[in-house]
């Protein structure tokens, strides 16, 4: 274990000197920098909040600040992080990916959830449905995913985030559609709880059965479902769905929100080791804490994230409507819980595949 | 025998420098990485990587992708041929540029013929489209990764076909022909002995880039656990769950049967040469 977790160290690092020579531009001693590695769908986002934030930057501090963003599947950045690619911040689809980056690496503090406001989740999402034009097969809530001839779209939990939500999204709904509350699986009779959990199992495997595609990241998803026209829903992202609204434009595809759903909530941290090294830390700090701010908010709801901040949110009240959310810690204990129970080899979401498909 | 006769004396000089040059730059690229794999890959408990070698799921990965690539090579060894034996054969309009087609494969980024594939062939695609009433269904089935392996693994068939075929003497034929053999027959015992080798190396070489193609296939593959997951897309599943021995493992797998595999290949085509050649003397 010992000498390859050193090989494999020096080849990252040797390749990282590579690109960093290669890479070596102009910047002067001065010139500060932050690198934010992030996930797919918030590229469009972070473009504008870093020119906000440069100059609010500037304006305060006198200093010249550049920000870097990269941008791939939330799971393959935070490995890309372990691996060693030096990033200031990270600003990830799910609270699951930035743990992995503090056990499997320890480059962050284990309390980074706590160091932020709202769990360290400056914005929001939740998961939609997306349809074709004029819902031809009258798909508005969980229930109707598993109607005859219906085909449903959604990436491979193993690998998307994205993914993991919808799954956990689906499950919740069939939970309360059992227990008809949440409070019940605390409360109820440990027997009730064990069906209502065997009928969430049976309902989202039902959903899968149903998957002809299970691409690696919600954004190859969408393309199936928007470019390919395979499938007759697409379980998305909330701001996935109205930006490919945005894109193909109305008279394509509709947005449904069905009865409940899950409380979306990607997380943002800074990277300890890698600020204490560079000296970044204030400035790191400075740009997450940003995102809180009145400007950080009306710049995460234009990019249709739900913001958190009530003034902002109210502003913004038609495009995001209200419909019943539930959180992970709620129903599922947390994102450890989760993925150990549910997306660890052998865990629920194997078994669906394993039981299923012969 | 004196120490270092093992060396083969040349005329030429720089042999030392070459040795050394080659020496050092395969271990650099090649050998140290693939290192990296086996030491990380043997770190894991035997009883742990056999689990991790042969569960169901990985089980099924191994046989979609050496199943594929088998039919892939094949389908490429056949039509290759062909398509070398007309390139080389006869000569008509517009062959230069057929000749240019084929290397197309070599250049495109694989994702681009992944997506390019499975656009044509989605049920709505130009080809999928008729395809579909006939209850033929290629993207997203192990139909559609056999056709995404054989389009990247065609080059190495015609490539390596091609001067072979233009080295098979006419004369040969021709004195074939003159004792009376018909032309199935100088076929099968003229020209086929001659380019053999040359086809079993194209069919080698396109076996082992199936073997290990990733970026066109996942495009056209459905990705199904059990169904349509090919084994480098499981490895890169294992990664992303921060699984690097399970990774490791499975690597490995890969790395010894690719390696048993083109060695059995290569002493095939040695033992072949030997008995033709023989047969000529």
């Amino acid at each position: 274990m010992q000498p390859t977790k050193h090989l494999s160290k020096l080849a990252v690092s040797a390749l990282l000197a590579v690109l960093a020579a290669c890479g070596g531009d102009s910047s002067g001693a001065g010139r500060l920098r932050l690198l934010n590695v992030s996930y797919d769908p918030t590229r469009e986002l972070y473009e504008d909040l870093n020119a906000a934030f440069t100059e609010h930057w500037k304006l305060s501090t006198g200093q010249d600040l550049d920000i870097r963003q990269s941008h791939a599947g939330s799971g393959s950045q935070a490995r890309a992080v372990i691996d060693g690619l030096d990033a200031d911040v990270v600003t990830l689809a799910l609270a699951y990916d930035i743990d992995a980056i503090h056990l499997n690496s320890g480059r962050l503090q284990a309390a980074w959830q706590s160091r932020l406001p709202h769990n360290s989740a400056p914005y929001t999402s939740t998961i939609v449905f997306v349809v074709r034009d004029g819902n031809p097969k009258g798909i508005r809530d969980w229930g109707d995913l598993i109607k005859p001839g219906v085909e449903v779209i959604t990436p491979n939990p193993k690998t998307s985030g994205g993914a993991r939500w919808n799954y956990l999204a689906a499950w919740g709904y069939a939970l309360r559609l059992e227990l008809g509350d949440f409070e019940r699986l605390y409360t109820g009779s440990a027997e009730d709880v064990e069906r209502a959990q065997k009928a969430a199992a049976e309902f989202v495997g039902e959903i899968y059965r149903r998957v002809p595609v299970l691409d690696r990241a919600a954004r190859a998803s969408t393309n199936t479902f928007v470019q390919r026209g395979i499938g007759d829903v697409l379980l998305a992202w909330e701001n996935e769905a109205l930006l490919a609204l945005e894109e193909v434009g109305e008279g394509a595809i509709d947005v449904v929100l069905p009865s409940v759903s899950i409380l979306a909530e990607p997380t943002v941290a800074v990277v300890d080791t890698v600020v204490d090294r560079q000296g970044t830390r204030a400035v790191a700090e400075a740009y997450l804490r940003y995102l809180y701010t009145p400007e950080g908010q009306e710049i995460v709801a234009r990019h249709h994230f739900r913001p958190r901040d009530p003034v902002v949110a109210a502003r913004y009240a038609d495009r995001y409507p209200e419909l019943a959310l539930f959180t992970i810690d709620d129903v599922f204990g947390g994102w450890r819980d989760a993925q150990a129970r549910h997306f660890d080899d052998g865990g629920m979401f194997d078994r669906i595949y394993s039981d299923g498909a012969r | 025998m004196q120490a270092g006769r093992w060396v083969q004396p040349s005329v030429l000089p720089g042999f030392g420098l070459t040795l050394g040059f080659s020496g050092a730059f395969l271990a650099a690229i090649v050998l140290i990485p693939l290192a990296a794999l086996v030491l990380k890959g043997a770190s894991l408990p035997p009883s742990e990587f056999w689990r991790i070698a042969t569960e169901p799921r990985a089980l099924a990965s191994y046989r979609l992708t050496f199943g594929a690539s088998l039919l892939a090579a094949s389908l490429n060894a056949v039509f290759g041929f062909v398509i070398a034996w007309s390139l080389v054969r006869y000569s008509f309009p517009g062959r230069r540029v057929v000749d240019a087609i084929i290397d197309l494969p070599f250049a495109l980024p694989t994702a681009v013929s992944g997506i390019a594939l499975a656009t044509v062939f989605a049920p709505q695609g130009w080809i999928g489209r008729w395809l579909a009433p006939l209850g033929i269904q290629v993207a997203y089935t192990w139909v559609g990764i056999v056709i995404a392996l054989t389009l990247i693994g065609l080059p190495f068939v015609v490539r390596s076909v091609q001067p072979a075929l233009a080295e098979v003497e006419k004369s040969l034929e021709d004195a074939a022909e003159s004792l009376g053999a018909g032309r199935w027959m100088i076929f099968r015992r003229v020209i086929l002995p001659t380019v053999a080798p040359a086809l079993a190396t194209g069919f080698a070489l396109a076996l082992a880039r199936a073997i290990g193609e990733y970026g066109s296939v996942i495009f056209i593959a459905g990705n199904l656990p059990m169904r349509t997951e090919i084994t480098p897309l499981l490895i890169v599943i294992k990664l992303e769950q921060f699984d690097y021995l399970g990774a490791a493992a499975l690597g490995l797998v890969m790395l010894i049967v690719s390696f048993v595999m083109l060695l059995t290949i290569n002493a095939l085509q040695g033992w072949r040469a030997r008995r033709t050649t023989g047969r000529h003397r």
